[in-house]
């Protein structure tokens, strides 16, 4: 360890990757490198809770399928959602069978179960780990917010929650991205109580772990192929390259967020994506396999995550936020 | 303590504003014009309404008036189950969200949203989830000033 940042074994490794996603999603940007979409926001079940939960286990499927692993061979599922209770991942691994820990990180839980699974793999603890987020429009907007068709106007600031899943299986290999490094994430908070209002919320919290993990491992912005931030979108993204250019940190073209990777410009998103499946359908749908087939070398993922309840914020308090880093490289 | 509390103060203001830059700026403008001309436009359906109910078909006019808003409600009802009011709500903001149009859309949204948790604990309990706050403070509202209205009666009157 040095400072906030881990650093796992060069045979700690990412086996395989899936990403699903709903209508929009399959729509969007990031439609065509989805192993699997649903055309309907209900995913043919009677709640969207259980919709989501099915397309979390159809991540998860897909991607010990993708492994070439069995079941057994898997130690333990981390899976965290934005459901009161977790009950997305909790129910999921109920059908799943596999030894179950769930995780709370918000939006920052995909990279939060990655880190965890990475350092029991990296411990000797298990030989291979699986990893899963999800969110869902319908079932997020309906805890944090409004009944999704509530008419009232949304700012331009607001986001819209990804409906998808992602999932990857970590373990001893020799071959496929290598997980390096993870930087762990502090909550903070620097005076935003806007819930239509994310991207300033949590930038502070992304800009804080991203210096720490430059300091941490000497590395510079120039070092990766790609950083991505989670969902910080076309509000909170600029705000965390401007702190960053603050600091010292010329971020570059290769400084992205995957909120503004997933939909078309035309499809009304307000801001960009956000939501756990943000950072998870974008990283596990489409980086991962760019870093193991080489056409990315390093990249440095930065989830964030909003750490709020509809109960926090109507007793006026900020929003603290949180993000955690964790690089993937093809050596 | 306190010294402490005005940096922090200090430093939140300072986020803002470098925040502030990269915000989109509300459209005040655009959107006043949108709230009363969708406004005014559902307001003219209602008199048509009206008009239609009262003359034409010689309705009293408290009984035209309640079938108006009647009519109107069920209008929005089914915009709100059909999927399209939201829509409507995001680009006309206001001007869907002070007419009645908003209120019932506030109780069909909350009713449709909460269906999957059973009629007594979903619907039942949560339908007035949002519209409730607006009757709560309607009718204290109401009721603070008619008192005015009655005291200021008294004191010119006695």
């Amino acid at each position: 360890m040095i400072g906030r940042t881990w650093e796992f074994g060069p045979d700690t490794r990412v086996l395989a990757s899936a990403a699903v996603g709903g209508p929009m999603e399959s729509e969007g940007i990031i439609g065509k490198h989805l192993d699997h979409t649903f055309d309907d926001l209900y995913a043919g079940e009677d709640t969207w809770e259980k919709a989501e939960r099915k397309m979390l286990s159809t991540a998860v499927d897909t991607a010990i399928q993708k492994s070439g692993k069995q079941q057994a061979d898997i130690g333990v599922y981390l899976a965290g959602d934005l459901l009161n209770q977790n009950i997305t991942a909790s129910f999921s691994a109920q059908k799943l069978g596999i030894p179950f820990m769930g995780i709370y990180g918000a939006c920052s839980s995909s990279m939060l179960s990655m880190t965890i699974g990475a350092s029991f793999v990296n411990a000797g603890y298990t030989q291979y780990a699986i990893v899963g987020v999800s969110s869902h429009n319908c079932t997020a907007e309906k805890q944090y917010r409004y009944p999704t068709e509530y008419g009232g106007q949304k700012p331009d600031t607001a986001q819209w929650t990804v409906t998808g899943a992602g999932a990857a299986v970590v373990g001893k290999a020799n071959t496929g991205p290598r997980v390096r490094y993870a930087t762990i994430g502090k909550v903070m908070e620097r005076g935003v109580k806007n819930p239509f209002d994310m991207g300033s919320a949590m930038a502070p919290a992304a800009v804080d772990t991203i210096i720490s993990h430059f300091q941490d491992t000497g590395r510079k912005p120039a070092d990766y192929d790609l950083i991505v931030t989670g969902d910080l979108a076309s509000v909170g993204h600029p705000i965390a390259r401007e702190l960053l250019f603050q600091a010292g940190y010329d971020m570059g073209e290769q400084f992205s967020d995957c909120g503004l990777m997933i939909y078309n410009p035309d499809q009304e998103t307000f801001a960009g994506g956000s939501g756990c499946a943000s950072s998870a359908v974008v990283t596990y749908g489409k980086l991962m396999q760019e870093v193991a087939k080489g056409k990315l070398k390093r990249i440095l993922v930065v989830a964030t995550g909003a750490l709020l309840s509809p109960v926090s914020y109507q007793q006026g308090e900020n929003i603290p936020c949180i993000a955690h880093a964790v690089s993937f490289e093809n050596d | 303590m306190t010294t402490q509390h005005a940096k922090q103060v200090q430093q939140e203001q300072a986020y803002d504003q470098l925040a502030q830059k990269h915000r989109p700026k509300p459209k005040v403008l655009a959107n006043c014009l949108k709230a009363f001309f969708v406004g005014g436009f559902i307001c003219i359906i209602g008199e048509a309404l009206n008009m239609l109910y009262g003359k034409g078909f010689g309705y009293p006019k408290d009984v035209a008036s309640s079938m108006t808003v009647a009519t109107i409600v069920i209008i929005t009802c089914l915009l709100t189950g059909f999927g399209v009011y939201d829509n409507i709500g995001q680009w006309a903001g206001a001007g869907t969200a002070v007419p009645v149009t908003g209120f019932a859309n506030s109780i069909a949204s909350a009713a449709l949203e909460h269906k999957s948790e059973g009629f007594v604990l979903g619907v039942g309990g949560n339908m007035f989830k949002l519209a409730g706050s607006v009757i709560v403070w309607g009718v204290f509202s109401a009721f603070v000033v008619s008192l005015i209205r009655t005291l200021v009666i008294m004191s010119i009157g006695g």
